[in-house]
């Protein structure tokens, strides 16, 4: 059973049809690459997984669950097992990175302190921003904030991750280091 | 024709649906406070909170400070010109004490934290809308009412009245100073005098009509942040129009409040 599955999509706004009738399967352990022009619609269909957006019409299953339906209790409950990067890394600007990354756990988790402290060096080490964790998001590169948004994005251990346009903006040698680290996660 | 009433429908229909959205948001935010509460609530709420009310009230302390004293030496003045012609400088005291603590401490205070602190809520929770940071809060199933708005609201709630009550002593402090150099008045007959002129429904009156204005500054201005759309150049608008719907709000709600207060006979 695929883990995410949509089924007849149909996304409009004011009138104007950006998804059409899109069916799209992924499966467990699948990574999956959207790929199109600008506009084309991949961050709304990003959108529409995440629940962020309701369709038209059809049908979005995330780990068995219809969230074009459910109600808000069962989307907040999805959320919980996605992990999101958006494109502008959407990092809370009045906390440091560290605090960006502990923000899932502290809200969602009644780990110690002690415990937070050490899952959120493990996942800015996993991706190379051990060293930065007090540093604010506006003193950081915009690689630095992609992987620091990839790090929140696994606070919580989740089994999906959605990273829209990871590597948009960046020169290639960073991007190609981006790509590697998600090739990196997901084989962790 | 047809146009002037389609248009004035499209208005109504308009602020009809812009009120709705306030009292929506204040029913949700008055929910979610439950969580930013201290000893009950979550006590990382609690801490925006307070960080929130150093912001709302003790950073604009001294403007508010500074205003009163000077509008309590204007009311003062302009009170002793005219009261002075009836040989009725003594009702200055009752003028400045009753004026500041039923209607200007609350107002001015009303004014100065929409222009700071309403206008600084559109833009922050504008800004958080345009980087996406309010649907990072959603997908990691945190309600953004709940994160952003209720530390803001629950601190304009404790802010504001204490900011107002800062107010009324500034004003009423102005009023003794004229009062001195004008007619060698003493400070202990003044504040003999003022406790005689007020008394504690008034207070209590200024400080609900606070808790009020509190409300429709954080409120409006967060809606005008949620409803931010598209680029920063909305922003902008956003806090502009936070600043002119919150002052405008203040107004007619302290304008129904006083018609409400004198015409059931409290004042």
């Amino acid at each position: 059973m695929p883990i995410i599955s949509v089924r007849g999509l149909v996304v409009e706004y004011d009138g104007r049809r950006v998804l059409n009738e899109l069916n799209l399967d992924i499966e467990r352990g699948e990574t999956m690459v959207l790929l199109g022009g600008s506009g084309c619609g991949k961050s709304t269909l990003l959108r529409q997984i995440i629940g962020l957006e309701r369709p038209k019409s059809g049908s979005i299953h995330v780990n068995g669950t219809d969230i074009t339906r459910c109600s808000k209790s069962d989307l907040k409950k999805m959320h919980r097992s996605i992990g999101v990067a958006f494109q502008s890394a959407a990092l809370f600007n009045s906390l440091n990175v560290e605090d960006n990354v502990a923000l899932p756990l502290r809200e969602h988790t009644r780990l110690a302190d002690s415990v937070i402290e050490l899952v959120v060096w493990f996942k800015l080490a996993a991706v190379g921003l051990a060293d930065h964790g007090k540093l604010f998001p506006q003193e950081l590169s915009g690689g630095m904030k992609k992987r620091a948004a990839v790090a929140r994005a696994l606070a919580l251990g989740p089994e999906i991750l959605v990273l829209d346009e990871p590597s948009a903006g960046l020169d290639p040698i960073v991007a190609a280091e981006l790509d590697e680290l998600i090739l990196l996660l997901k084989g962790a | 024709m047809q146009n002037v009433f389609e248009s004035v429908g499209e208005k109504t229909i308009e602020h009809l649906d812009y009120v709705g959205s306030l009292n929506i948001q204040w029913w949700a935010t008055l929910r979610a406070m439950l969580h930013s509460l201290p000893f009950v609530g979550n006590r990382y709420r609690w801490r925006a909170a307070v960080r929130q009310m150093l912001e709302i009230g003790v950073d604009a302390m001294s403007m508010v400070s500074l205003m009163s004293i000077c509008t309590g030496f204007i009311f003062a003045m302009q009170g002793a010109s005219e009261l002075g012609r009836f040989g009725a400088l003594r009702y200055v005291v009752d003028l400045v004490a009753v004026g500041f603590t039923r209607e200007l401490g609350p107002l001015m205070t009303a004014i100065a934290v929409s222009g700071r602190s309403g206008s600084a809520f559109a833009a922050e929770i504008g800004t958080m809308k345009v980087t996406e940071e309010i649907d990072s809060l959603r997908v990691m199933a945190l309600e953004p009412i709940e994160f952003v708005l209720a530390p803001k609201y629950l601190a304009a709630l404790i802010a504001v009245p204490c900011l107002s009550v800062v107010a009324n002593v500034c004003g009423i402090l102005a009023g003794a100073l004229f009062m001195f150099f004008s007619i060698r008045l003493t400070p202990v007959l003044y504040v003999r005098y003022v406790f005689e002129a007020i008394d504690l429904r008034d207070v209590v009156l200024g400080l609900i009509k606070s808790v009020v204005f509190g409300t429709i500054i954080a409120q409006v201005g967060c809606l005008e942040g949620f409803r931010v759309h598209g680029g920063p150049d909305s922003v902008g608008r956003s806090t502009t129009s936070a600043v002119v719907k919150s002052t405008f709000l203040v107004i007619v709600a302290d304008a129904i409040f006083t018609a409400i207060f004198y015409f059931t006979g409290k004042h």
